[in-house]
């Protein structure tokens, strides 16, 4: 076993998650931004999975499916396609409008 | 047709509606309306006079009127002999009246005016004399007074026309106060306004005499005052200022008659009513009647005295008219009720061929100035001897009108108190004197002023004036062997004997009076300069009317003005100051409330609204509009949430 434990599943993903929130929070590029958020999307993913692969179900007898935690994976990154498509839509239209994309200069939602 | 006796006024009155209304329209042709309603009403008191003529018992018919509380108020017709007569001789007056107007009025700018106003004047005296009540009675009465102010005042752009109206309407107003109070009193205790009622002899006996006696003296103030009695007969004079056939319509027919109408209607009250009151019981008088006739003497002698001096036609006529008034209310005063009431009548017949005929000499002459006129006989033949006829039967020639009824006055004066009898056979005797007067200056003797072009009047004047001489000459043979009383008959009225004393002196008064004007203003012997001269303190008197204009100038209405001043005065300095005062608080209060609502009021409301921006532009800095602040501090309240909830 040694390496493959719950925890290092988990310190792998709480890293991605951080990664993801940095580039989020301090990247300029708004195609950045949206990897950042890939990134945290995927951190999600990797904690699913890996609570689905470790912790026994308790709830089979309420009737849940023993994969629910790929399940739910899956419904993620269904969504995070769809963020991404309606993300790349809203960037292709914000380069339309100023010729850039960069979110810092993106502040006319202001009073 | 005494059933449709209420016709008899309202047709007049509606003449005068229809000539209000068309008048613009009917323009010239407006006597039309009037002449045939009046001559409608004529033909229907003649036919009532001669149906009712032997019928005993009044007709009496009304309708429910108002309800005053519990007592209903009924409105209609009481016709008896006194109202039949009355009819007969409004209506008659009325309409020679308003032929004679269609000459004499014509070319006037307010032609249809003029005769739907003496419509309604007419209608007016006719629903007085047919009134079966006191209240209807008094609304016919104002109604007079209202018509008489507009005919008065008709050339109101003369000022002098307009004084003399208001004049007449306040004066006549003032007595008819005593007529309201008098009507009053009368309903209080006998809770009805029927004459029926309150003059049957049952609830005339049950009155006490010292209400009957008040009740009479106010009525007979109200009577004074349409009636020209002294001292309220100073309108009469001055109201010559109307058209002339408007004067013989007062004086014979629609005005003054009215006062004693009213006296002779309310007789049973006037016999009852006994009160003492100064100044009349200093001589010992002390009746209503005696007090009646009292103001009786003393008017016809002041008037006639003034009749003497005055120079303009009319003004003589005038007087001679509140003087005859006074010989009725003598007659009526002495227990004369049907002397008086038949002076009335024959009065009224050669007094309007009287005014009539100065009109005509007026319309000819352009004056009214007695001394500009003079031997008119010539050039206005039929206007003088129609006004000789006139003239004498006035003045108490035997056999005339004036003479048979003045004649009856004197005998039941006579009868009472010698005292009234004299002084009312001197009052003939001026009469006769003043009379013979006028007729020498005005047709007698040669032309006086040179510029005076007379000419004699056309036939709707004339005509009047030959159709009226007719009744002056023969009315008063109904007095023989007291056929006019047996008519009228009151009932209790002792009709006195033939007196041939009595005759003889009122005979020889009205003569004496003729031969003495005769001989000062036809002969000058002695000549008028001489006479004034010898009587200069009297002649000043009466020149000046006893100055009772003055009287009641400096007496009565400068007295009111100081009031009137006073309260003015008053009213500036007391009533406007306090009022003022008040505005001005009412200012600097709402001077102190606009400082408070602009400083506090509007500080903390402005306040509220500083704060409330001053916070927004601070918050405000907080919007930075980057995602990524947003998200930032999303990212640290997680973070401090994880803290906290550990």
């Amino acid at each position: 076993m040694g390496l493959l434990r719950l925890e290092f599943f988990l310190g792998v993903a709480a890293l991605l998650f951080c990664t993801g929130l940095y580039g989020v929070l301090t990247r300029r590029n708004a195609v950045a931004v949206l990897m950042g958020v890939e990134l945290m999307l995927n951190a999600a993913n990797l904690n699913l999975v890996a609570f689905n692969r470790f912790v026994p179900s308790t709830t089979a007898a309420a009737g849940a499916t023993p994969l629910a935690g790929q399940a739910f994976s899956i419904f993620v990154i269904t969504v995070a396609v769809a963020e991404a498509a309606v993300g790349l839509a809203i960037i292709i239209s914000l380069y339309r409008n100023f010729q850039h994309i960069n979110v810092d200069d993106v502040n006319f939602l202001r009073w | 047709m005494v059933d449709y006796a209420f016709l008899i006024p309202l047709l007049p009155l509606l003449a005068y509606v229809v000539g209000i209304a068309l008048g613009p329209q009917l323009r010239n042709w407006a006597h039309y309306v009037s002449i045939g309603a009046i001559l409608a009403a004529f033909a229907m008191a003649l036919g009532i006079f001669a149906e009712t003529f032997s019928a005993r018992a009044p007709v009496h018919d009304s309708v429910l009127w108002a309800t005053y509380g519990s007592v209903p108020v009924r409105m209609g017709v009481y016709l008896d002999h006194l109202t039949a007569m009355m009819l007969v001789v409004v209506t008659t007056i009325s309409l020679m009246v308003q032929i004679y107007s269609t000459e004499y009025m014509h070319g006037d700018r307010r032609y249809s005016r003029y005769f739907a106003y003496l419509s309604l004047f007419s209608a007016a005296m006719l629903g007085l004399v047919l009134a079966d009540n006191l209240l209807l009675m008094l609304v016919c009465w104002e109604l007079v007074g209202l018509s008489s102010y507009l005919l008065i005042g008709f050339w109101f752009e003369k000022p002098s026309a307009m004084r003399a109206a208001k004049k007449a309407f306040v004066v006549t107003h003032f007595a008819d106060l005593g007529f309201a109070f008098g009507l009053y009193l009368l309903f209080a205790h006998t809770q009805s306004f029927d004459f029926a009622t309150i003059l049957s002899a049952h609830s005339v006996e049950a009155m006490p005499k010292a209400l009957a006696g008040l009740v009479g003296l106010l009525l007979f103030c109200g009577a004074c005052g349409k009636s020209a009695q002294f001292p309220l007969h100073v309108w009469l004079p001055d109201a010559m200022e109307g058209p002339t056939p408007v004067s013989a319509l007062i004086h014979a027919a629609t005005m003054v008659a009215a006062g004693v109408f009213m006296v002779g209607r309310m007789y049973p009250i006037f016999e009852h009513g006994h009160i003492a009151i100064v100044p009349f019981s200093l001589i010992g008088i002390d009746t209503t009647l005696g007090i009646v006739a009292c103001v009786g003497a003393v008017t016809t002698l002041v008037a006639a005295t003034i009749g003497i001096v005055m120079t303009d036609i009319k003004k003589v006529l005038a007087y001679s008219t509140v003087s005859q008034l006074g010989f009725m209310m003598l007659g009526l005063g002495v227990g004369g009720y049907t002397a008086g009431l038949f002076h009335l009548m024959t009065h009224a017949f050669f007094k309007a061929l009287l005014f009539l005929g100065s009109g005509s000499v007026i319309h000819g002459t352009h004056t009214q100035e007695m001394w500009e006129m003079g031997g008119l006989r010539k050039k206005m033949p039929v206007t003088f001897a129609t006004f000789m006829v006139g003239y004498l039967a006035l003045s108490g020639f035997p056999l005339l009108a004036g003479w048979w009824s003045k004649d009856e006055i004197l005998l039941d004066a006579w009868n009472d108190w010698r005292v009234f009898f004299w002084i009312a056979a001197f009052s003939a005797f001026l009469t006769a004197f003043y009379m013979t007067r006028l007729m020498a200056l005005t047709f007698f003797g040669s032309p006086r002023n040179p510029e005076v072009h007379a000419h004699e009047s056309g036939p709707a004047i004339l005509g009047p004036l030959v159709f009226l001489a007719v009744p002056s000459v023969l009315v008063g043979f109904w007095g023989y062997n007291h056929g006019f009383a047996h008519y009228l008959h009151l009932p209790g009225e002792a009709l006195p004997e033939f007196n041939p004393t009595v005759a003889l002196i009122g005979s020889a008064a009205g003569l004496g009076g003729l031969g003495a004007g005769w001989l000062v203003f036809g002969r000058g012997v002695p000549s008028t300069a001489l006479l004034a001269r010898l009587f200069s303190p009297l002649y000043t008197l009466f020149r000046n009317k006893w100055y009772i204009d003055e009287l009641w100038w400096n007496g009565v209405v400068v007295p009111l003005f100081l009031v009137a001043d006073l309260c003015a005065w008053l009213d500036r300095w007391v009533v406007d100051l306090t009022v003022n005062a008040v505005a001005w608080l009412t200012q600097r209060i709402s001077g102190l409330c606009r400082l408070f609502d602009t400083h506090v009021v509007d500080g903390a409301v402005n306040l509220s609204g500083w704060l409330t921006g001053g916070t927004g532009e601070l918050l405000r800095r907080l919007q930075t509009g980057r995602i990524q602040n947003y998200l930032m501090v999303i990212v640290l309240g997680v973070l401090a949430l994880l803290a906290f909830v550990r």
